[in-house]
């Protein structure tokens, strides 16, 4: 599979992502710069942690005008893979291809530390190599990360198995501890913890790299190379 | 050119955690009677004078304004 790691200015955890997906499961990758058009020969979008534009106006809120962002946008309309991690899923819900918003931390800290998830739907594309209720450790990295949604929006996630990540102690005030959600049609995730953070054991934990064997399992059912 | 300012404050319905620290602030400073803190911004623009405010209104909704979390109000045509 090849994967797009998109660029935005004050993007840094682009190499992570990009070394996680190229060195560690031995993927296809490619660095894509915001100012680019086109996702033509990739079958998957990273967007990578950092702080987007500075975090400006809101965190997201100006990403989402980069000139790549009405591709990925198409990109995930085709039902193609598209993960945001950290800043990532702050540009994808200013993007509106998730629903909600991610606010600053309930008790105004940036959080830096491993954490237990909870696996709240495994048979999404990103987490479908984990079982179903599995508790695992990754790491969260940020200071805005405060999901937060509606009444009827979260009626609308739980009701669709949309919300594919739990905190299992609520770090940051988070409704219902959600750390990670899908769109309703399950191939955009966004999520709060790194992933790409924790594919090596000599890093501190694997079990952030299932989520990306996932999404190559789905690919190779799903994805015609030419 | 014209001023137009922008008033930004988070929706009844959400916790401002940023808010809350600042009334502890106050309470800590010895102000009583503070019945609590929202902390909200301003966005000041200068822009062409045939701009309306169904324009403006557009910006707020498309970029300036979060409208999950956040109201705003508009002021047009405030002189710099």
């Amino acid at each position: 599979m090849k994967f797009a790691v998109i660029v935005f200015p004050g993007s840094n955890c682009d190499l992570d992502m990009y070394h996680a997906v190229k060195d560690v499961l031995g993927e296809e990758a490619e660095y894509v710069f915001h100012t680019e058009t086109s996702l033509e020969g990739f079958d998957g979008v990273l967007l990578p942690g950092g702080f987007s534009y500075g975090d400006y106006l809101r965190c997201g809120s100006i990403a989402q005008f980069s000139p790549i962002m009405a591709e990925v946008k198409r990109f995930a309309e085709e039902g193609r893979p598209v993960l945001g991690v950290c800043n990532g899923f702050q540009v994808l819900v200013e993007a509106g291809l998730l629903p909600g918003v991610l606010m600053r931390n309930r008790d105004l800290k940036f959080m830096c530390k491993t954490v237990d998830l909870v696996v709240e739907n495994n048979e999404t594309m990103f987490t479908s190599e984990y079982a179903a209720q599995e508790t695992i450790r990754v790491p969260i990295a940020h200071g805005e990360g405060n999901y937060y949604c509606d009444d009827a929006t979260l009626a609308a996630l739980k009701a669709n198995g949309q919300i594919a990540f739990t905190y299992k102690e609520n770090p940051n005030g988070s409704v219902e501890n959600i750390a990670g959600i899908t769109n309703e049609a399950g191939n955009v995730l966004g999520m709060m913890p790194h992933p790409e953070r924790a594919v090596e054991a000599l890093l501190g934990g694997e079990d952030g790299k299932r989520l990306f064997t996932s999404i190559v399992k789905w690919g190779a059912r799903h994805v015609t190379y030419n | 050119m014209k001023k137009v300012n922008v008033y930004v404050t988070l929706r009844e319905s959400v916790l401002d955690p940023q808010g809350v620290a600042v009334k502890g602030g106050l309470e800590h400073l010895g102000f009583a009677g503070v019945e609590s803190v929202r902390i909200g911004k301003v966005i000041e623009l200068q822009v062409a004078d045939d701009t309306t405010e169904n324009m403006v209104k557009e910006m707020c909704e498309k970029l300036l304004v979060n409208t999950v979390i956040e109201n705003y109000e508009i002021e047009m045509g405030v002189l710099a």
